[in-house]
Formats: C-alpha cells, structure tokens, sequence
C-alpha cells in the first residue's frame, strides 16, 4: 500500500488523532474511577469510555497496517470487545446492587424497588428457553 | 423445521466466520479447520437454540449500527467530560423500561446496545414483562427520566425494525398507536399476563 502523497504522511496525521483520542478516554477512565463516588457510578468509568478507546486504537492499527489479516483481526476485537464489557458491567452491577454497595443518597429515582425487584425474582413458571417450533 | 436449522446454522456459521476472521485469511485450510472447531465446540458447549425472527433488514441494521456508534462517541465524550469536570456533582438514578418485544434475543440485543452506550448499565432484568432495569449517569432531576427512556424504547425500535419478528413489529406498532411512546413507564404493565 503506497501513502498517498500530500506532502506529509496522512497516516500520521490518523495515528496521532486515534491515539491520542484513545489515551484521553484512558485518561477519563482512570480519573473516572478515582472521582465517582460509588460503584454503580464507577462502572460507567471503568468500563465505557475505554470502548471508543479501543476503537480508536484498533482502527489506528487497521489503517496503518492495512492488510486483509489486520482488518479482519480488528474487526474481531471490537465486535468483541462490543459484546462482552456489558456482560461484565451488568454483573458486577447487579451484585453491587443485590448487596447493597452503592450509595441511595445520590440517587434521583430508584425504580427497581425491594417491592418490584420481589415480583420480578418470585418463583414462577419460566417457559423454556427452546421455543423454536418447526 | 426450517426455523430450527436456521436456529442453529447462524450460530455455527458465525463460528466459523469467527475463525477466519482471528486467522486473517479466507482460505480453504482456515474454512476446514473452522468448521471441524465450530462442530466441536457447538457440541461440547451446547446452548439452548435462539429463537431468530427470521427477517433482516439490511438498511435498518446499518442505520442501526451507525446511530450506535455515533451514540457510543458522543456518550464516550460526556462521561469523560463528567469524570474530570471539577465542579461534578454525583446524581444518578435507576430506572425501569418496559420493552415492547417478546424475543428474548432482541431483548439482550437492546440491553447489550443500551449498556454499551455510556451513561447507562443494565442492573437487572426481568424477562417475563421484558423490563430493563438500568442505573443511569448525571441524571439531574426526574424531569429527565422520561426522555432516557424515549431513548432506549427508540432502540428497541431500531433492532425491531432492523430484525425483529413480525409478531414484534405488530405489536410496536400498536404501542406507538396507543401513544404509548408519551410517557413510556408511566403505567407499569402487571405480570404480563397478556
């Protein structure tokens, strides 16, 4: 792949954008984590401006190297990357709530209630999962 | 029948596309070695079968993909923001949505898409009303409750539109009928009997 010539090397100029994007989402994230006040709030810190930083690094990577092995690989990581930070978050969110570790004085409205989360975690008959019908 | 097989070639399929992808290189090695790999694993590790819709609407997915990423940026840029403004403020809340949707795979669909975006995380779900449960970043007053929840019903609506089944589409519709998108939450619905 030949740059394409203007003078300076456009991808250069893409490299030092992406990385330096993804270092400040870095940067946020880390002071994020110090700054928030619990860990429902430190999880948005912790796990969602390292996605774009991800991104922007990946995508760095795939333009500076743009080879069919580079862009497919890239293209793993994110869609990756995309699918399991929530998994992650969720749970560690849901346990901080079931146990309690979060702070109720910062928050404006809390809808999920003893008495709501009770009738969404009553017994009850769960239809099975398999409903695919030939 | 035919929903079955589809039910479980997409995902086997993904597998193996999965594979070529880590490899880099669309080869006739890499396609033997992924399907031998993509067998065994859906046979040591089996799922339970997705229910898919069976429809896809390319031009949909794509607006869909391309509001997520936008969402993702722009979101990315704010918490940041948030996280080193000195004069922040913690106010939070945690809000219950009612989904529209029956599927269970548009359902984490939108939860996966909801929790990606920054500023919100899925704390629970419960699956028989399809109702998310999320805790959300620098909500300032209730005032703003109803407009985070126009914002996740209009991505449920997205994924419907890109992929959800017509039973769900018909009944988007009659949400939308109804003026249910006013003031989503307003009026919990009771067990889901219906």
């Amino acid at each position: 792949m030949n740059p394409i010539d203007l003078g300076f090397d456009l991808r250069d100029v893409i490299t030092a954008v992406l990385v330096l994007l993804a270092a400040l989402m870095c940067f946020a994230a880390g002071v994020g984590l110090i700054r928030f006040p619990d860990v429902l709030s430190r999880l948005h810190a912790a796990t969602k401006p390292q996605i774009l930083g991800i991104m922007a690094i990946v995508a760095d990577v795939a333009v500076t190297n743009p080879s069919v092995g580079t862009i497919t690989l890239a293209v793993a990581i994110i869609v990756f990357q995309s699918l399991t930070a929530p998994v992650s978050a969720h749970m560690v969110g849901r346990a901080a709530y079931r146990t309690n570790h979060f702070r109720r004085d910062i928050l404006v409205l809390d809808e999920l209630t003893a008495q709501s989360f009770e009738q969404a975690h009553a017994p009850r008959e769960i239809p099975p999962i398999d409903q695919v019908k030939g | 029948m035919k929903a079955r097989i589809a039910s479980g070639l997409v995902p086997f399929l993904g597998l193996v596309l999965l594979w070529m992808l880590i490899w880099g290189e669309f080869t006739w090695l890499s396609l033997l070695t992924g399907v031998v790999l993509s067998l065994l694993v859906s046979v040591a590790f089996y799922l339970p079968a997705v229910a898919l819709s069976g429809r896809l609407n390319i031009l949909r997915a794509l607006a869909f993909a391309g509001r997520l990423l936008v969402d993702i940026v722009l979101a990315s840029l704010q918490i940041a923001w948030t996280a080193v403004n000195p004069r922040y403020r913690p106010s939070n809340a945690i809000i219950a949505v009612p989904l529209r949707t029956r599927s269970d795979l548009v359902m984490t669909f939108t939860a996966e898409a909801v929790s990606l975006v920054p500023g919100s995380i899925v704390l629970d779900v419960d699956r028989e009303t399809a109702t998310l449960y999320l805790h959300a970043l620098n909500v300032r007053s209730v005032d703003d409750v109803p407009a985070l929840k126009r914002s996740v019903l209009a991505t449920e609506r997205r994924l419907i539109l890109a992929a959800g089944s017509a039973d769900d589409l018909a009944r988007l519709r009659e949400a939308e009928a109804a003026g249910g998108s006013d003031a989503p939450g307003s009026v919990r619905r009771e067990g889901g009997a219906a």
